[in-house]
């Protein structure tokens, strides 16, 4: 469990619709204007990161301009070993992205598990898992049905609820920056929640503080060739809070842009959902990218093609 | 001196009176006493009656023992004599309890109505159980159970007695463990009907009394294998042999005939024996009750009365699951552990995922039938394996690939791998209870190893790990935790729970007293605790904890013991001969061996099929090993029965204390004095304790191999000076008071307000060390009243020092000597480590360094030795010039326990274990001592001598030097006896016969401080 934490081969996104812009779910001002333009360039950056510098075997999903938020994968669907738990997003306007999701990950021959329940809410980006066990925020998105729910697909795990306030999801001022390291908000909302989850835990987490409670938004991996590798803010977006992710010397730093979805409440986690499906899949892959980046900055990137597995 | 012996018989009370608990017993006693006047009391009377007059007590306990003897007509005399004879050396409690023994199995043998009426009053009584409250009435023939009771309340008194105020202190670690054991062996001996007069004599009884040779031959080899805790116990001439029916972890019945008022002790360890266990501790067994739950059996209690009208049907199951099962040492563990959790997770109780199924059904298919054989198994063949409580094909095939993937792996190492990923299971040794909240709201009690989880539905939603618990207790059907207040919190909240009904509120608080003290502690809490709990129930959980049971483990030294692992299903196969069906594990070295094809490990399969078989293996080529390990868990039990010599030769001294001259003192100040100081005690014993395991976890191990006990005795002949109790021995006083004060405070509320419902409530604190802390903080004023109170108990010290000179403490105890002088000193010692909890892990460190501390005082001519500080100097006074007027300061005696382990073994593992943690333990007694030290002469040396002497398993350093003080010269002698060895040594004789040996070399010196350190070595543990 704890072993592979971080691994994974696989990533599925979805691209963004031109709806986004206007219809897209926000909890900051309407007023801010999001440039689609800016968003494709996020988006090409993040994939590319992805893809090209990590590796990872990326699924694009087609945007569905009826689904505005589509392209926040993480929400619909929380995937942790060989099952995927399809969620029932708690806003009602988001249920359907859960079709094309299932489908992407079934295709991943993924076990898939289905959350029915009318009265249950969830949503992945209020779902934190540590290796360890499962931390559910409760928020306006995500109830204690939904949790349980949660708790029954992933039995192995303990699966502790956590109240989120004033913040939209549980991961807008957390999340996972290495094994047994959380990464956490310096506001008063996400301190009280670290504590609640401290207490709540057998095991004891260390953890980053980072000023801006959207730059403790990161995605950790730990891959094969590359050990540590850490997804974060950029400095140009939380200059201080980059400066803290710059101190984690073990870790292979990749600042990756996102302002433009942040306008609408998106954050690095949600805009993949990441699989670790070792072989099989990977077997077909005759010719991948490797990339070696260091210190997350300059990236030499060459192709060699191989016959080998790769990954797993 | 006069004011010293006055404040003696005082401190006897104190322990009793100190707490309400006191009161409440007396209030018992007194009820008990019209009811069985004979029994009850002399003891009764002895205990709680504070006789101002010392001498009085040893004439108490011979009136007890007549008193108790006459009315029982068959007890076997030879056993009283002998008694008698040894009466000498053992405390009153000691022979309290004996006559106990001996009365009880009287009372129910003999009288044939007894039985019957017990019968009845007890299943009331189970429900209350351990509670104390019994209504008159149900005492009139009650009297074995009385006896028992008696007997359980006769520890916390014991203690109260025996140790006194200040000597409850060392009670914490040795006298507490002590205690526990014979109460645990005073009840066997009740079970098994036999009088035996004192532990030390039993075995030869044993030998004496013709029992059936069955029985016999069976205790026999319960004592080789079990002997930590069996006392050897005769068998009744009218027992009454009930057979119980035990399901094993494997499905298997096993039939064992036991007495009808056994204890459910003897039943756990003959089960144990037929498994060939040692490793018991993680276990138990359990039997369901009318409501059909299911409940354990308490080791300490008669069967009979914990199942009621039930069956004699128990289940041997897991009862404490570690944390990390690769810590056990044996595989035959692991494999029970194995079994227990398959079960779990078929029933259900244990839920993993589709995954984690297949994969632990992939282990147990390896380790039941080795290598994957696509000949035998078939999946019609796999579907027998109940893997899931709902098992599916797709599962069975997943089961299957994976078992293809474990080729090459032992049974050993499957089960290892099987563990490693059960015990990532978040429900993994997660106890569930129903529970209501304050709302009403259905929630899930989870009692684990870390502490308590709250779980509504499935999902956690609050956790309270056992550092965080201040007291668990119980009323009625409520639950209730009190919480530690946190770091911005000003008050400690208290967290109540409505549990279904009372019996479950009750058990559930067992549990968690049990696994408190098994996950947390280092040692069983002492029963003194008893005195904080106003009323209400006694239990403790007075088994082994999990890091002496670690310790414990260490010890075991025999070849894997031959098991076999067969799964329920496969039985029938195995006579195909095929290889798999029953896969047998010979240890390590044969793992390798092993092939898929072959049979295993040549044994026989048929051999193996038969349970009748298996013993027979077992008693076959382990039967040398067997009786070596025994041989040393012997001696670990040993080592407990020498602390309750210790203990007997300190009540014995302060018996001679008492007689004396008591003094009367303010009744008020003798509570709290008593009360108090056991607590800081044990506060500080367990603190330390834990800090050093902590320390020892999370630093580095350090790989020490060898053992040592190292004594350093003190003598020092002075002459009497004029004390002036300075200040600074009140300071230091006060900071190890401090923490007591919480409890005292708490004991008064309870008692306040549980008085009426004292029957349905108990309460548990878990003491921790910060738990000390952080009353410190809080309640600076107590502090005050305890530093004034904590001089009177500073008293005994002196006390001590005339035991000293009575040859026969010396020579049946020598270490018990030390011990009592420990107690006393423990208070002092207390002062310097309590405050700060850094301070208990600085002597845990340098406990670990070992004989370094020891070194150093040595060399130090200064009479101040040990902690060396300038406090303990502060605190020896002269005994004989004592300010009765106020709390005087008057102590002199130092004791250092840095660690609670060594004291209960007394030898050291001859396995290898990579990584090997030291655990040491320093012992300072001090007398009380015409010391300057404190006041800050140093004193001029004058000569300095040393000389080394060699014996067989010991070296003896003496040290010569003379100062000049004030005016008045002192020869100081310290000798320091190094005792090396295992366990063929006998630490305590060596011990004794040194300390008789120093006193003849100068009759004309006293003892003044005995400084025990003792190393053993433990193996690696962690969380």
């Amino acid at each position: 469990m704890q072993a592979d934490f971080g691994r994974f081969t696989h990533a599925v996104i979805r691209a963004a619709p031109d709806s986004l812009a206007a219809q897209a779910l926000r909890s900051g001002p309407a007023e801010l204007q999001v440039d689609m333009e800016a968003v494709r360039r996020e988006e090409e950056q993040y994939v590319s990161v992805l893809e090209k510098t990590l590796g990872l075997r990326v699924v694009r999903l087609e945007a569905d301009e009826e689904l505005p938020d589509c392209v926040f994968v993480e929400d619909p669907a929380v995937v942790c070993g060989n099952t995927a738990l399809i969620t029932r997003p708690g806003a009602p306007s988001r249920r359907k992205e859960t079709e094309a999701l299932k489908t992407a990950l079934a295709n991943l021959d993924l076990n898939i598990v289905e959350m029915t329940d009318e009265s249950a809410t969830l949503d992945g980006g209020d779902v934190l898992f540590t290796g360890r066990e499962f931390f559910v925020g409760l928020s306006k998105r995500t109830n204690r049905r939904g949790a349980e729910i949660l708790a029954d697909t992933f039995q192995d795990y303990a699966v502790s609820t956590v109240p989120v306030l004033g913040t939209l999801h549980l991961k807008s001022f957390c999340s996972m920056a290495g094994p047994g390291l959380i990464a956490i908000g310096s506001s008063e909302a996400a301190q009280k929640a670290l504590k609640t989850m401290q207490q709540m835990s057998d095991h004891k987490y260390d953890k980053l503080t980072v000023p801006d409670d959207l730059a403790a938004n990161c995605i950790y991996m730990n891959l094969p060739d590359k050990g540590h590798v850490l997804l974060h803010c950029t400095p140009e977006q939380f200059p201080e809070s980059a400066k803290v992710f710059e101190k984690l010397k073990d870790h292979m730093l990749i600042p990756v842009p996102n302002d433009e979805k942040r306008k609408v409440d998106g954050c690095l986690t949600c805009c993949s959902v990441l699989i670790n499906k070792p072989s099989k899949l990977i077997l077909t892959t005759s010719l991948a990218q490797i990339s070696i980046s260091r210190e997350g900055l300059s990236t030499s990137t060459m192709t060699c093609s191989t016959h080998q597995q790769l990954g797993c | 001196m006069t004011t010293e012996v006055g404040s003696e018989p005082e401190v006897k009370k104190e322990p009793e009176k100190s707490s309400e608990e006191a009161q409440a017993e007396q209030q018992q006693q007194l009820a008990e006493q019209p009811a069985e006047p004979s029994e009850s009391e002399p003891s009764a009377a002895a205990e709680p009656q504070p006789t101002p007059t010392d001498s009085t007590k040893p004439d108490n306990t011979d009136q007890q023992e007549n008193a108790e003897a006459e009315p029982s007509s068959p007890p076997p005399s030879s056993g009283q004599k002998k008694e008698k004879g040894i009466s000498r050396f053992l405390p009153p409690w000691l022979k309290r309890q004996k006559s106990h023994s001996q009365v009880e199995p009287k009372e129910s043998s003999s009288p044939t109505d007894t039985p019957n009426q017990t019968l009845t009053e007890k299943q009331e009584e189970e429900e209350k159980e351990e509670e104390e409250a019994e209504a008159a009435e149900e005492q009139v023939g009650k009297a074995p159970e009385e006896a028992e009771k008696r007997q359980e309340e006769a520890g916390p008194k014991e203690e109260g007695e025996a140790v006194s105020p200040v000597v409850e202190q060392p009670a914490e670690t040795k006298e507490v463990k002590a205690e526990v054991k014979e109460e645990v062996k005073a009840e066997e001996v009740q079970a098994e009907n036999n009088s035996v007069g004192s532990v030390e004599t039993q075995p030869a009884k044993e030998e004496k009394e013709g029992t059936s040779a069955e029985k016999k031959g069976e205790k026999g080899g319960e004592e080789v294998q079990e002997s930590s805790v069996l006392s050897p116990l005769k068998l009744g001439k009218k027992m009454k042999i009930v057979v119980c029916h035990v399901t094993l972890l494997d499905g298997t019945q096993f039939p064992c005939e036991v007495e009808k008022r056994a204890k459910g002790q003897y039943l756990f360890f003959k089960v144990c024996e037929h498994l060939n266990l040692l490793e018991k501790d993680y276990f138990g067994l359990s039997f369901k009750d009318n409501a059909d739950q299911r409940c354990w059996l308490d080791p300490t209690k008669e069967i009979k009365r914990q199942i009621r009208n039930s069956q004699w049907q128990f289940a041997f199951n897991v009862k404490f699951y570690p944390p990390d099962p690769s810590q056990l040492t044996e595989d035959i563990t692991r494999y029970l552990l194995c079994l227990q959790l398959r079960q779990d997770v078929s029933s259900g109780r244990l839920p993993c995922s589709f995954v984690t199924h297949a994969l632990l059904g992939s282990y147990t298919l390896q380790a039941e039938l080795g290598d994957y054989d696509p000949e035998e198994q078939r999946l019609d063949s796999i579907a027998d394996f109940q893997f899931a409580p709902s098992q599916t094909k797709e599962l069975e095939e997943k089961v299957v690939e994976l078992h293809k993937s474990h080729r090459g792996m032992t049974p050993a190492q499957a089960d290892v791998q099987f563990l490693e990923n059960a015990k990532k299971l978040s429900m993994y040794g997660v106890d569930l209870h129903h529970a209501k909240d304050s709302e009403g709201v259905d929630i899930m009690l989870g009692v684990c190893a870390n502490g308590l989880l709250i779980y509504k539905d499935r999902l956690r939603i609050n956790r309270f790990a056992w550092p965080k618990i201040l007291k668990i207790s119980y009323k009625r059907s409520n639950f209730y935790i009190k919480i530690r207040p946190g770091e911005a919190e000003q008050f400690e909240s208290t967290v109540g729970f409505k549990l279904p009904n009372h019996r479950a509120a009750k058990r559930v608080w067992k549990v968690c007293v049990e696994h408190h003290t098994f996950f947390r502690l280092t040692n069983p809490e002492q029963p003194t605790k008893s005195k904080f709990l106003t009323l209400g129930s006694k239990f403790r959980y007075s088994g082994r904890t999990q890091a002496q049971t670690r310790q414990a483990s260490t010890l075991i030294d025999r070849p894997a013991p031959y098991f076999e692992r067969t799964s329920s299903k496969r039985i029938s196969r195995s006579l195909d001969g095929a290889p798999v069906i029953s896969v047998s594990d010979h240890g390590h070295m044969l793992d390798s061996a092993r092939t898929p094809g072959s049979g295993e490990n040549g044994h026989d399969p048929a051999l193996e099929l038969s349970s009748d078989s298996k013993s027979k293996l077992r008693v076959q080529g382990e039967n040398i090993y067997v009786r070596h390990s025994n041989l040393m868990l012997e001696d670990l039990d040993k080592t407990q029965e020498d602390v309750l010599k210790h203990q007997a030769s300190i009540s014995e001294l302060k018996r001679s204390f008492m007689e004396a001259a008591p003094e009367p003192r303010p009744s008020q100040w003798e509570k709290r004095l008593t009360g108090s100081p056991a607590t800081g005690l044990r506060l500080q014993a367990q603190g330390s304790a834990e800090d050093k395991l902590n320390s020892e976890i999370n630093g580095q191990p350090e790989v020490i191999e060898v053992v040592e006990e190292t004594v350093v005795i003190e003598e020092v002949v002075k002459a009497a000076k004029p004390k002036s109790s300075a200040p600074e021995v009140s300071v230091t006083v006060a900071s190890s008071a401090t923490e007591e004060v919480p409890e005292v405070k708490e004991e008064e509320e309870k008692s306040a307000s549980s008085d009426s419902e004292s029957e349905e409530e108990a309460e548990f604190h878990p003491q921790s060390p910060s738990d000390s802390a952080h009353h410190i903080q809080e309640e600076p004023e107590e502090e005050q009243e305890q530093s004034q109170k904590a001089p009177p108990t500073n008293a005994e010290p002196q006390q001590d020092a005339e035991p000293e000179t009575t040859d026969k403490v010396e020579a049946v105890v020598n270490q018990q000597k030390e011990e009592d002088e420990k107690t006393p000193g423990e208070e002092t010692v207390v002062a310097p480590e309590d405050a700060p909890n850094g301070h208990h892990v600085q002597d845990g460190e340098e406990a670990l360094t070992s004989l370094g501390a020891v070194a150093e005082e040595e060399e130090e001519l200064e009479p101040c030795v040990v902690n060396g500080d300038a406090s303990h100097a502060e605190t020896e006074r002269v005994p004989q010039v004592i300010c009765c007027s106020e709390p005087p300061v008057v102590k002199t005696e130092m004791v250092t326990i840095s660690d609670t382990f060594a004291a209960q073994k007394t030898e050291i593992a001859t396995k290898e274990v990579p990584i090997v943690h030291t655990e040491t333990k320093t012992i300072t007694y001090e007398a009380a001592q015409l010391d300057g030290t404190g006041d800050g002469e140093p004193g001029v040396l004058m000569t300095a001598q040393t000389i080394t002497s060699e014996s067989l398993c010991t070296t003896t350093t003496t040290h010569i030097t003379k100062t000049l003080k004030g005016g008045l010269s002192e020869t100081r002698i310290e000798k320091r006896i190094v005792i090396t060895g295992d366990s063929d040594i006998d630490h305590d004789q060596a011990l004794a016969q040194a300390i008789k040996e120093a006193k003849e070399q100068h009759p004309d010196m006293s003892v003044t401080r005995v400084v025990v350190h003792k190393e053993t070595e433990l193996a690696e543990d962690d969380d």
